[in-house]
């Protein structure tokens, strides 16, 4: 195993701890030790990268990590093409994103903790792309799930921060939950966890099946939507997507990092590195394919109500990875892990812009107060125009590519849902493209709408942010050239790079056909455009009456389809009323407390009534004695 | 061997709270100063056992044999083997924090404290070195009594009443498991040689009757689902200390009596009783987790959360599968250390507020830094996140549960949800939230403190990256068991891989 996989991972890990327990006396020089580590992982993810681009590959066990009987798991590192790729996403953003943090975080209390979260989050999810196994998958998953629940909480003392923290660990439970039995599951078909003898004999278990609770399922099915559980919870999907938005409770750059760009794609990654299992059933990528139309839409018409900004880049995301679960659905992988790779640029883009507005507005988040900062930000206006109009699908830039790639080859694709797909995800580029450009018409133009305090604090931001901004502004445009189709003169090499990985999906699409497709995903992307311009800027009246013409539809998507309290009425409450008033009242409190209190009650009792027997009065004795012989007598008679 | 370890392992905590008595009640640091040099020394004992034991054998190893009753054919035999060698290491390793965290904490009665928690340790270690039924017996009984003194003396406000529980459900449960011995006794040709018990077979319907008496005695100490409702009113009412052995040691001894007893002694009575106490176990797990939900009490809530991880226990061992068995025994570990910590910070902080209650308690956090950071660990320990010791047991119990009966394994799993929402809705009313002013002054953990805290740290971080470290002390003790159990070879193996247990 080459050394740099080794440091790939242990540099961040070194630099948490380190932070962790010096960090404080580091002072504002704290960011150091991470920045320096995760620039190391940097260097590390650009040779592994070159190692791969000259056909390198490994995949090698570092120590036996737990053995028990046949059990047996390591700690190991796998590279190859698929985590190539992910290596170069998560350290390239996380590295902006720790440069960013220096301005943005540098009047906060915990820098230190900040740091230090950050470098931890580094190594977890470092580890989960690198693992060689489905165990230690499951560790960076949970590990990211940890920085994820400390970097939301971060500011603890509000208790909605404190809360969505939980709230993001608990929803992502209930994902793990699948996702562990389904690990399981592998373990009992395959007899082992690492990925290359699992995917190597998957074919052999097509067609079989497991009985559990009297009823019979097709195995792969049921690996595949064990797993497929695990990918919905950490990647935000219906209907486990309600901890994303309020994880928005977390620093901005956390958000860019965590919640946009690398943690939250890890389900796409999961369902990706396990394309062997989830091909060999229909069924299974159907629920894929279904569950990423349906989150698509959802969380997009959320989006087009909500006025705190990083709330509508937070569904933009739920919505964004939906996309990415339809390609993988259909068969297309690799165009689900390009729109995962261009995704990450523009969205962290987007929520870094958020970010250094929120910083220019003194912690606003409002988007009714903001309006016309193009003048004060310059940067930021530009950087975060670049990434609207790549997450619309205009042409030319990398989000057009990328989703074009995803609506081609679900029109194309011959599973069941593949059209439903495709209508749906041409539909929601449109409402993409509207609530972006809102989001940024409302931001950037018109007249500015909050106090004269405000106003008067508007500054755009240091270089430590407005740099990470402009790099990322070339990520947002460039990134999607690596995967340019054919049919636009490209050489489609994303596709074949992958292709050892992910394969390549059997479509067949004339030319006509798509021209046709891309025209129409990009009239809608134009359409939604057009709208936003006309009503947020040309006629913001038309808005305010439309959203006062429908007052209903409004309430419904303001409040994100009342989710939240569905669950809260249908589920947390009832839990906990069940446990107080059942349980802990009636089944501890009454019926085991009262035997065993009532027992040796009873004994006294009992003791009492006995006692009473022996009152020294002869003929008592006597009586009973006789009833006895009597009783002895005639057992023994008939006996 | 002929170096009596274990019996100096037994029987110098109890010179030593002799030679406890003769130091002047006048001067406490001098008590607590030689309490504590005795209980490192003892731990710095069972270090021939870390170096010398053998991990090849299933063999009792460091064993010693004695006539002791001889018209009764009672015998002192000791002998420790991969199943209880841990246990052994853990009581020596928690009896030294838990001198330590009571040193500023308890200040009545200090002498006879020591001496209660020495001769606890004393009795502990005996039980699971015990070879002889009658001298498990008698180790058995005589932990009640310093444990009752522990609850009943040095407790909360309600103190009496926890201790009267806890001793006559214990009681109560030991009883049942006398006349099984006796039982046994005289069905194999007196003897009380557990070994020796082992190697017979009696019929089956005496295997099951003694199967259930025995259970009245385990089950009530594991404790398992439904006679659990005396740890809760125990744990909350003993002081830090005990809480700690009762949960580090004390409950283990339950489910360590299955392994010892129940297991090689009557397997054909615990194959039959399989599905029973697999469901058992899972309502464990289930109602103990859902229980958490609504308790005001910060001991309460542990004390419950620990009814459920020790269904996980018992899930395991009745899984009787290698996975099922093997993590069984880990997560006992585990457990004793995890909340053995947890109580171990919950005695730190109550040590300066003076409450359990919940409510009482927001921002930590920003007070105490230091402590949120252990605490935070322990709590992710607590809910089983990879990386800790906690994930490698729960995960090994699944693997086993899912191996012996697939449901079992879907049900447990669910405890895990539980477990992080009772366990970080606790984090958070303690930790987060606004700081409650009435604490602001509060002064993280003292040197001392943090000396208790960082061993359970790494022991947490170690045990759950190399988990193997304490497997392989198992591995053949296990596999030894198992081929009891399960009769045949088949079954050694436990889960044997590639061989579809289902259909298909």
């Amino acid at each position: 195993m080459p050394g740099y996989l080794l440091l790939l991972p242990l540099a961040p890990f070194a630099a948490f701890l380190f932070t962790l327990l010096f960090g404080k006396r580091l002072g504002h020089g704290a960011h150091w030790p991470p920045i320096i580590a995760v620039l190391v992982s940097l260097g590390c993810a650009l040779l592994a990268m070159a190692d791969v681009l000259q056909g390198r590959r490994v995949n090698a066990d570092l120590y036996t990590w737990i053995s028990s009987g046949t059990f047996q798991v390591s700690i190991g590192f796998l590279l190859d093409e698929l985590t190539a790729v992910m290596l170069i996403v998560v350290t390239s953003v996380s590295t902006l994103v720790h440069i960013y943090s220096v301005g943005y975080m540098h009047h906060e209390s915990g820098y230190y903790r900040f740091f230090s979260y950050l470098s931890l989050f580094t190594f977890s999810m470092l580890m989960l792309v690198l693992g060689n196994n489905f165990l230690q998958l499951f560790f960076g998953w949970e590990a990211v799930g940890l920085s994820s629940y400390l970097l939301i909480g971060f500011y603890y003392e509000k208790e909605s921060a404190a809360d969505a923290g939980k709230k993001a660990f608990i929803v992502n439970r209930f994902g793990d939950f699948g996702f562990s039995l389904g690990v399981i599951l592998v373990f009992f078909t395959f007899g082992t966890l690492h990925y290359a003898p699992v995917f190597a004999n998957a074919a052999a278990i097509a067609g079989r099946t497991f009985d559990i609770f009297g009823m019979s399922f097709d195995l792969p099915t049921l690996i595949a939507l064990l797993l497929f559980c695990g990918a919905i919870g950490k990647s935000a999907q219906i209907p486990l997507h309600v901890w994303l938005p309020d994880a928005m409770e977390g620093p901005t750059p956390v958000s860019a990092l965590i919640h946009a760009a690398t943690m939250v794609t890890a389900g796409v990654f999961l369902v990706a590195r396990c394309n062997p299992l989830f091909a060999l059933s229909a069924t299974a990528l159907n629920v894929v394919t279904v569950v990423g139309a349906v989150t698509c839409l959802f969380a997009a018409t959320i989006a087009l109500t909500q006025v705190d900004i990083k709330r509508v880049v937070a569904y933009s995301t739920v919505s964004q990875l939906a996309y990415m679960f339809i390609a993988c659905g259909v068969g297309a992988y690799s165009a689900g892990i390009f729109h995962l790779f261009t995704h990450a640029y523009f969205k962290a883009l987007l929520f870094l812009g958020c970010g250094s507005v929120i910083h220019a507005m003194g912690n606003e988040q409002d988007v009714r107060r903001m309006g016309g900062l193009k003048k004060y930000l310059p940067i930021t206006y530009w950087t975060f125009f670049l990434a609207t109009v790549s997450i619309s699908g205009i042409p030319g830039l990398a989000g057009f590519f990328s989703k074009d790639e995803i609506l081609a080859m679900a029109f194309a694709s011959p599973i069941a849902a593949g059209k439903f797909a495709w209508a749906i995800g041409t539909l929601v580029a449109g409402i993409t493209a509207f609530y972006s450009f809102r989001l940024f018409f409302l931001i950037f133009h018109g007249t500015f709408r909050g106090t004269e305090e405000q106003r008067h604090h508007l500054h755009e931001s240091p270089p430590t942010m407005t740099v990470p901004l402009m790099v990322l502004a070339v990520g947002a445009v460039a990134s999607g050239w690596l995967g340019i189709p054919e049919i636009l003169g490209g050489g489609a090499h994303w596709g074949h790079f992958l292709a050892p990985v992910l394969g390549h999906p059997e479509v067949h699409l004339s030319h006509a056909t798509e021209w046709l497709l891309m025209a129409g995903s990009v009239g809608v992307g134009l359409l939604g455009l057009a709208l936003a311009y006309f009503m947020y800027v040309r006629q913001p009246a038309v808005a305010e009456g439309i959203r006062l013409g429908f007052p209903g539809v409004h309430r419904w998507l303001f409040n994100k389809y009342y989710v939240d309290e569905l669950y809260s009425a249908a589920l947390v409450q009832p839990a906990i009323k069940l446990s107080r008033e059942t349980l802990l009242r009636i089944v501890d409190g009454r019926l085991i407390e009262g035997v065993v209190n009532g027992l040796p009650a009873a004994i006294g009792q009992l003791g009492e009534k006995m006692r009473r027997l022996q009152n020294g009065s002869v003929h008592h004795y006597l009586t009973t004695m006789t009833i006895g012989a009597v009783v002895v007598l005639v057992w023994l008679a008939t006996r | 061997m002929d170096f009596p370890l274990l019996s100096i392992l037994i029987f110098f905590p109890v010179i030593g709270s002799a030679a406890l008595l003769c130091v002047p009640r006048e001067r406490p640091a001098a008590i607590k100063a030689l309490a504590l040099g005795i209980s490192c020394v003892e731990f710095l004992l069972t270090l021939p056992i870390w170096l010398g034991f053998d991990k090849t054998t299933h063999l009792m190893q460091f064993v010693e044999r004695r006539s002791w009753i001889p018209v009764w054919n009672v015998q002192y035999n000791l002998g420790i083997d991969g199943i209880s060698v841990l246990f052994v290491l853990l009581a020596a390793f928690i009896t030294v924090l838990c001198v330590l965290v009571s040193w500023s904490a308890i200040t009545v009665k200090l002498k006879e404290f020591y001496v209660a928690l020495l001769l606890l340790q004393g009795a502990m270690v005996g039980v699971f070195c015990a070879l002889d039924f009658v001298l498990f017996y008698l180790f058995w009984e005589a932990m009640l009594i310093p444990m009752f003194l522990l609850i009943g003396v040095w407790g909360g406000p309600n103190r009496v009443y926890a201790a009267v529980k806890f001793f006559l459900y214990t009681l109560v449960g030991s009883l049942l498991m006398l006349v099984g011995i006796l039982v046994l006794y005289f069905a194999s040709g007196r003897t009380f040689d557990i070994l020796v018990l082992a190697g017979q077979s009696y019929p089956i319907t005496m295997q099951l009757f003694l199967f259930w008496a025995f259970f009245a005695a385990f089950a009530v100490k594991v404790p398992m689902w439904p006679v659990h409702t005396w740890l809760p009113d125990a744990h909350t009412e003993a002081p830090t200390a005990g809480s700690v052995v009762l949960a580090g040691i004390l409950i283990k001894m339950g489910a360590y009596g299955f392994l010892r007893f129940s297991m090689p002694i009557l397997p054909d009575a615990t194959r039959m009783m399989m599905e029973p106490m697999i469901v058992l176990s899972l309502i464990g797990i289930v109602y103990g987790a859902m229980v958490c939900l609504s308790q005001t009490d910060v001991k309460r809530l542990i004390a419950y959360s620990s009814v459920s991880h020790m269904g996980f226990v018992t899930l395991g061992l009745f899984a009787m599968n290698t996975q099922g068995v093997e993590g069984g025994i880990l997560q006992m570990i585990n457990h004793g250390v995890v909340t053995g910590a947890l109580f171990l910070g919950i005695g730190m902080v109550y040590e300066r507020t003076h409450t359990r209650k919940i409510a009482d308690y927001g921002g930590l956090a920003s007070i105490m830094p230091k402590f949120s950071g252990f605490f935070l660990l322990f709590t992710m320990a607590a809910v089983g996140l990879p990386g800790t010791n906690g994930f490698v047991g729960e995960f090994l119990i699944l693997l086993g549960g899912f191996g012996a009966r697939p449901w079992a394994a879907v049900f447990a799993a669910s405890g895990v949800i539980l477990g992080a929402w009772y366990m970080l809705w606790l984090y958070q009313r303690v930790f987060f939230n606004q700081v409650n002013t009435a604490w602001s002054t509060l002064s993280d953990l003292n040197g001392r403190e943090v000396m208790i805290m960082v061993p359970m740290a790494l022991l947490i971080l170690a045990i759950g990256f190399f988990p193997n470290i304490l497997l392989s002390f198992m591995h053949v003790s296990v596999a030894h068991l198992l081929e009891r159990v399960m009769g045949g070879s088949a079954a050694v193996a436990g889960i044997t891989a590639g061989v579809n247990p289902f259909g298909g």
